[in-house]
């Protein structure tokens, strides 16, 4: 005998949480997918991307989640002293041993009564360190908890990812529901073990499986997490406002919404692929910061993620009246993404340190 | 590259925290834990808003041993809205951009590192403000 029912599995602590500041960041250096189609494809050949985001030579994970920290504090407007953990997921941190995050906390004044720790699954390791906040805070061990999806994203050269492997990402900022912009009305993960896309210790590039990292691995989470979340919350695609679906290009988030039986305007301020890239673990998250930047107060937002590996976090949200009132004390999303410098592909090598100086 | 000497200049580095004369009220950065103008003794911390102007400005081309990775860049000196002055590169503005009085603010960036293998150092730099940029291309 045994008490496992297969329709458990929501996330949900027992006090409200949600989500209280936000903060987007996108460097301003963009590559043209032209650029590697010139390069590599004697420029012929479609492009899944019109252009992705490049960060500059001064600038990684760690500062990019350090500008989009801040900008969750301003939204937020707490006393960084009381944020009780800072968690930055990433598949590029600068180091492979310390962690991005405690320096993150001594940028904004978290230290040092704080947890930090560096999260890692391909391109979902910003959303699982949410559902961790959402139980640190959520359980009352603590008032906020901030989680970070940043990655400056490795593509080889002349490799297909090369075209979308971008730098950018977000910081959520989760506490009290009372305090909150979004109420989570819940979340839901689905895990399988899924070699769709990996990189090896000491590999400067990842590997992926081409063809398998579709319908195996990208649609069955994708879509296996949002229809069970929608199932245990007794909803459908049409209870939502707007919806966010983990974007490595523009045809497959869209493909995850068609058969969801969600509409192209409800994903549309969300997909940001096509002009930023595919910025890994901020991807989903910095969709849900340009949604939250339009969003009307009562909306309810449906965000799902996706790391290769592979897994998917789908989450509930509803926005609320205080969303108004905070998101212009932080520039949008969409101001970082107008903020574009277009670089060649000898730019972009050099910014990459792909030149090799000796 | 000296590991704590970096490390005991965290806080001015990553966030600008200077100090505040509890006598007087004047802003000091960096930190000297005497005021400046009235010789009081001024340790209580402060954490400076980011927000200055162009001072005066001039461009690297021949950098300092440490810095070649970065060059060109542009070093200024930054007016803090609070008054102290600071000496800075800029980050993300073209070049032809920069003028004296031009608004902007307080980013935390790679400064340099020690080697492949060697520790990161980041701190901060100063960029035109976001939002008010004037964008290329």
């Amino acid at each position: 005998m045994t008490d496992y029912d297969p329709k458990d599995g929501l996330l949900k602590p027992d006090r409200p949480v949600g989500i209280v500041g936000y903060g987007a960041y996108v460097p301003r250096y963009r590559l043209p997918a032209t650029e590697v189609s010139r390069m590599w494809k004697g420029g012929t050949g479609g492009t899944p991307i019109d252009e992705k985001a490049v960060n500059g030579l001064d600038e990684d994970v760690v500062t990019m989640s350090i500008e989009a920290a801040r900008d969750a504090l301003a939204r937020a407007q707490i006393d960084p002293r009381e944020i009780r953990a800072v968690w930055v997921g990433s598949e590029s941190h600068p180091y492979a041993v310390k962690p991005s995050s405690t320096i993150v906390a001594e940028a904004i004044g978290a230290v040092p009564t704080t947890q930090a720790a560096d999260w890692e699954f391909a391109c979902k390791a910003g959303t699982e360190a949410m559902q961790a906040a959402m139980g640190f805070v959520g359980s009352g061990m603590a008032k906020y908890a901030l989680s970070i999806g940043m990655d400056t994203a490795q593509g080889r050269p002349g490799d297909a990812l090369e075209y979308t492997a971008a730098a950018g990402g977000a910081a959520i900022l989760i506490g009290p529901g009372a305090e909150s912009v979004a109420l989570i009305n819940g979340s839901f993960s689905f895990v399988t073990d899924t070699p769709d896309f990996w990189r090896r210790e000491h590999a400067n590039y990842p590997s992926h499986g081409d063809r398998f990292t579709g319908e195996p691995a990208y649609f069955k989470h994708v879509t296996g997490a949002a229809e069970r979340l929608m199932e245990l919350l007794g909803t459908t695609a049409a209870d939502y406002r707007w919806a966010v679906f983990h974007q490595p290009n523009v045809k497959f988030p869209e493909r995850a919404a068609k058969l969801l039986g969600f509409s192209k305007e409800q994903i549309a301020p969300g997909l940001l692929s096509g002009r930023i890239g595919n910025t890994y673990s901020g991807s989903t998250m910095i969709g849900l910061t340009a949604i939250l930047d339009v969003a009307e107060p009562g909306d309810r937002i449906l965000m799902v993620s996706y790391g290769s590996g592979a897994g998917s976090d789908a989450f509930d949200l509803v926005t609320t009246e205080r969303l108004a009132e905070v998101r212009h004390l932080a520039p949008s999303t969409e101001t970082y993404i107008a903020r574009r410098t277009p670089i060649d592909y000898a730019t972009y090598s050099r910014y990459r340190e792909k030149l090799k100086l000796n | 590259m000296e590991v704590s000497r970096h490390w005991r200049l965290n806080q001015q580095r990553y966030a600008l925290v200077g100090e505040v004369c509890p006598n007087c009220g004047v802003k000091l950065f960096p930190p000297r834990d005497v005021c400046l103008e009235c010789e009081a003794p001024a340790k209580e911390l402060y954490t400076f808003t980011g927000l200055g102007e162009v001072f005066s400005y001039t461009t690297i081309y021949d950098p300092p041993a440490g810095f070649e990775h970065n060059a060109p860049y542009m070093v200024a000196l930054i007016k803090l809205e609070e008054g102290p002055m600071v000496t800075a590169q800029l980050t993300d503005v073209d070049f032809t951009d920069v003028q004296i009085g031009m608004p902007v603010e307080m980013v935390t960036r790679k400064l340099r590192t020690d080697g492949a293998e060697g520790m990161i150092v980041y701190g901060y730099k100063f960029r035109p403000l976001v939002g008010e940029e004037v964008t290329s291309g």
